[in-house]
């Protein structure tokens, strides 16, 4: 939990996205609020639709536009950066966060060379000189397990595998030395094998350059070994946040239960997994009161009146009125 | 929308109707003022195209119905002008104003034959090129490169001039049209071609492709039934912004002297007649069909403009 | 040839693959060729592939990029011709798209992509009914669309659907329409290439539950294809691990997967992150999958495993039979060297490295 005596890295209060179009306003997060502290890794997880690749890109500020953050403040050590004009914004963006996106393929420029980028970045946000750039990057490439990266920085993108491809992003995210770093689904596009080896790298990489990582995946597998703390997404809100233990295995609020229970284990053997019945509902189409109500199979009649805010529950904070106080059965 | 459920639509037919006016499409199109006015423009030109049989207050290409003494008046504001011939006469007494809406009629009718047939050509080429593949493939696309070499003026020339050689002169100038149709037609249908052999080859690897094949369904099936009709979006903004090149080429060949001959004149053939005695002072003979064409071409462009914005899915 | 199969008995089974070989030519165009001087080059694809599948049962061939297992997919359908071998359907081979015959007919394939695998300009009702028009099950279009409405309550979706177009359904019905399809066709033998893979987790498990009660209504033998070790774990009988085009290990999947022999499985399996064992001391599965246009000699795992010698990279392993009934792919697993030669353990860096193996003295647990 919270350790009292810092503050949070960074803090995200009551965060609003809202995406305009012709069909009306649609709202893709909604009042969303958690903290990330240094040091720490928060992971992100939901289906698709939930809102959580948004809520990444706009803690980073690359939102695409007409979707704009229309409420709430992101604060990175206490300032405001939701709210910052684009030069400002190119400052925070990679010298103080930084990101991972899911395709290896397209995250870098066919065109330059790895090493080209990367003293591109250095240089863009720290005050050094060419050479000193290039010895960091070399560094960088030798830490995230690139061989021989003296001969390798000099290559073009094309020339890497995927995997050494994602490598070269991590140190690609981490080369101005950012104190938060969003990863956004960093091995989805990956072999099942390397995956694993993506997921240390990440970790350890982060801890040795002292950043705190935002994970944010469908994949609970990955968060399970690698985060230590999770937030659940469910329609654009947080349904639950709490450590990874006790979400993985005693889960409060009824969507992470299902969520838990539909995953397949090796080596555990059921008839059949547990189905949450229905869909996640559009964003035009959300249910009032609880949005997970209409297959909630514990859902009553408070649940379609009123909308849940996180409360305290077991281990972790919950969405859900069975938690609220005074609450029986 | 509701006025109009007044009246006793089926409600099948209803409902489609309300689904079409409902559709982005139709959003964007009301959404968009450049394509409101483009539309009614064109829809106004195509109006009085139709109806110009009973609307114009002459039949120009009835001989018997021109008199030579009204011949090259001016239009009717002009204090020489004659109230009955609103934008003048020409050199032949011919009205001005209804040699345009007939010349309308023979601009639109060659615009929209020869997008026809360039489209039956492109679309069964790049169908074929693309799903066949292999030298099938290689040999369309040759023939298509070979056919690019020719500009579209050329053929038309070509076409033109083997046409007159070989029929009798009346023949030639009723067949004046199909044969303007053929030449525009066969020159424009490697865009077609060359789009639909991309999309069918993209197409052809899709898994729904790969589930009719395991039904066993024919090639010819397979191409026509499942593959075609995912090609019609960008065909259809091809064949609008084809329509207003066509109608041009068929002007240029009239001013030419290889299109429509003088007796049935379409708005290029004015152009040009009008060009011969435009130092003899008349100039509303070449000025008002110019304006009419350019307003058409212009008009059909803007359409396809908004069509290719509206349906690109990018930028939805 | 009525070989033993996987289950150990002697029913003769509802699939074989019988040495299954693709080749693709995948050279150059001749001039670059000329100009370069290189000889043509062929990706094996499927190289000597021997299975088979016991009626009713749910088969799966499990791997990563590269390793063939949606080229077999394709084979089995019919989808592709064979380069060597073949395939047999009740004893009999089978052909190629439309010459397959009425018994050929009964397997039938459903997609990975829910997005590609429907015609987005076909309404759901033409899509269902494709096969039963194209087999001539039923004439009139009464009983047509009688029929296509019972499918698609079959997959908990409603005969009103069928007025719609494909891209009106989220991911999840699509895959359930995709369903509806091939159980239009009156299937014996399905192959699911992939099914769920582009699913959220809920929506996968939906699929799953799905396709199991199918099964069991239907008594339908399922060739099912996956990278994901824990679905195939969940959903299969039979399991086979294909790497680069080979077979490397087959059998019952609580004995594969319990306790795995071939070295790339045992690696495999302690690789994939795992909600269970959280943050584990695993051995680092070393590099990555090589490209299949220009494998490994010899026993393509080679390069990535520990205990490779100098037989390993120049002779390929045969598939041999244990007595545990299952078959693995391996020299050291044959000569016994697997338990006693120690794992290397891996830095902790999980390094990618070129070099040579060195062996540690310490034996991993």
């Amino acid at each position: 939990m919270n350790d009292t005596h810092k503050p949070p890295l960074l803090e995200v209060k009551n965060l609003r996205i809202e995406f305009p179009t012709r069909h009306g306003t649609l709202t893709p997060v909604h009042d969303v609020s958690f903290s990330v502290d240094a040091g720490e890794v928060l992971g992100v997880v939901g289906e698709s639709g939930a809102g959580k690749s948004m809520t990444g890109s706009a803690i980073i500020g690359l939102l695409e536009p007409p979707g704009r953050i229309a409420g709430g403040e992101i604060r990175l050590n206490g300032e405001r950066i939701d709210n910052l004009g684009p030069a400002a914004l190119s400052r925070v963006r990679g010298r103080k966060i930084g990101m991972v996106f899911q395709d290896p393929l397209t995250s870098l420029n066919p065109l330059f060379t790895v090493g080209q980028q990367l003293v591109q970045t250095i240089r863009a946000h720290c005050d050094i000189s060419e050479k000193a750039s290039r010895q960091r990057a070399i560094e960088l490439l030798d830490g995230v397990g690139i061989p021989a990266p003296q001969r390798r920085i000099d290559q073009y993108p094309h020339q890497f595998s995927g995997g050494m491809r994602q490598r070269v992003v991590i140190a690609l995210s981490l080369c101005a030395e950012p104190s938060l770093v969003i990863a956004d689904e960093p091995t989805t596009a990956l072999d099942v094998s390397i995956q694993a080896q993506i997921i240390d790298v990440l970790k350890r990489m982060c801890r040795e350059h002292g950043a705190s990582v935002i994970l944010i995946t469908h994949d609970m597998g990955v968060i399970a070994e690698t985060a230590d703390r999770v937030a659940v997404m469910y329609a654009g809100k947080i349904v639950e946040i709490g450590p990874v233990r006790t979400l993985v295995k005693q889960a409060s609020h009824p969507y992470t239960q299902g969520l838990m229970g539909s995953i397949p284990v090796v080596g555990r053997k059921r008839e059949r997994l547990v189905q949450i019945e229905g869909a996640m509902p559009r964003l035009s189409d959300i249910p009032t009161g609880c949005a997970f109500h209409p297959r909630c199979p514990q859902a009553f009649d408070t649940c379609r009146r009123e909308t849940p805010v996180l409360m305290p529950a077991q281990a972790s904070s919950t969405a859900c009125w069975l938690y609220r106080e005074g609450h029986n059965g | 929308m509701r006025r109009l459920a007044a009246l006793r639509v089926g409600s099948r037919t209803w409902s489609r109707i309300h689904r079409i006016y409902d559709s982005d499409l139709s959003w964007s199109f009301r959404h968009s003022p450049l394509a409101i006015v483009a539309g009614l423009m064109t829809l106004g030109l195509l109006l009085i195209a139709v109806f110009a049989p009973w609307i114009s207050p002459q039949n120009p290409f009835d001989v018997s119905s021109l008199s030579l003494l009204d011949s090259e008046l001016p239009p009717a504001w002009d204090p020489e002008g004659d109230a009955r011939y609103l934008l003048g006469t020409d050199v032949q007494g011919r009205d001005v104003i209804s040699t345009i809406m007939y010349g309308l009629r023979i601009s639109l009718v060659v615009g929209f034959c020869s997008v026809m047939l360039s489209l039956a050509l492109g679309v069964s080429a790049g169908l074929a090129a693309g799903y066949a593949g292999g030298w099938i493939d290689a040999f369309i696309m040759r023939i298509a490169d070979i056919k690019l070499s020719f500009p579209a003026i050329l053929i038309a020339l070509l076409v033109n001039g083997i046409a007159r050689t070989l029929l009798p002169r009346e023949v030639f100038n009723e067949l004046a049209l199909w044969i303007l149709v053929f030449s525009i037609g066969i020159s424009n249908w490697v865009q077609y071609a060359r789009t639909v052999r991309s999309l069918t080859m993209v197409e052809k690897s899709k898994e729904y492709v790969q589930a009719a094949h395991i039904l066993g369904q024919s090639s010819l099936f397979v191409a026509t039934r499942h593959i075609l009709p995912n090609t019609v979006g960008p065909i259809t903004v091809l064949a609008t912004i084809n329509l207003a090149l066509a109608i041009l080429t068929e002007a240029t060949l009239s001013f030419l002297g290889v299109g429509m001959p003088p007796t049935t004149p379409s708005l290029g053939t004015l152009v040009r007649v009008g060009n011969e005695y435009i130092l003899s002072g008349l100039w509303w003979v070449v000025i008002f069909p110019s304006i009419t064409l350019v307003l058409l071409v212009l008009a059909v462009n803007l359409l396809g403009d908004w069509l290719r914005d509206a349906l690109n899915p990018k930028l939805r | 040839m009525a070989e033993t199969n996987v289950s150990g008995n002697n029913v003769p089974a509802h699939m074989e693959f019988r040495d299954l070989s693709k080749y693709f030519d995948v050279s150059p165009p001749y001039l670059t060729r000329l100009l370069r001087r290189e000889g043509r080059s062929l990706l094996k694809a499927v190289d000597d592939l021997n299975l088979s599948i016991p009626r009713g049962s749910t088969f799966s061939l499990v791997g990563e990029s590269g390793c063939g297992k949606s080229t077999v997919a394709r084979l089995a359908v019919g989808l592709y011709r064979p380069t060597h071998g073949q395939i047999a359907y009740d004893g009999k081979p089978m052909a190629y798209r439309r010459e397959r015959n009425t018994g050929q007919r009964r397997v039938q394939m459903i997609f990975q992509d829910p997005f590609a695998s429907l015609n987005p300009r076909w309404r759901v009702r033409d899509i269902v009914a494709e096969p039963i028009r194209a087999y001539r099950f039923l004439d009139t279009r009464a009983a047509i669309e009688k029929r296509v409405g019972e499918l698609l309550e079959q997959v908990n979706l409603t005969a009103k659907d069928g007025a719609k177009y494909p891209h009106e359904f989220s991911g999840g019905q699509r895959q359930r329409i995709s369903i509806a399809r091939a159980l239009a066709s009156n299937p014996e033998f399905l192959v699911c290439d992939e099914p769920t893979s582009a699913l959220d987790v809920s929506v996968q498990a939906q699929i799953l539950n799905l396709m199991k009660d199918l099964q069991k209504e239907l008594g339908l033998t399922y060739l099912f294809i996956s990278h994901d070790l824990a679905v195939v774990d969940h959903v299969s009988d039979y399991v086979g691990v294909m790497y680069l085009g080979r077979l490397v290990e087959t059998g019952r999947v609580d004995t594969i997967f319990g306790s795995p022999r071939h070295p790339y499985t045992r690696l495999l399996l302690q690789a994939i992150p795992n909600m269970e064992m959280g943050n584990k001391e695993r051995t680092a599965l070393r590099g990555e999958v090589p490209s299949p246009i220009t494998p490994p000699s010899g026993c393509h795992f080679h390069p990535r495993c520990p205990w490779a010698n100098e037989r390993c990279r120049s002779q390929a392993p045969a598939l041999l039979e244990t007595p545990d009934s299952r078959k693995v792919r391996c020299h050291a697993v044959e000569e016994g060297r697997l338990d006693e030669l120690p794992i290397r353990k891996a830095a902790q860096s999980g390094q990618v490295i070129d070099g040579p193996l060195e062996f540690s003295s310490s034996i991993a647990a």
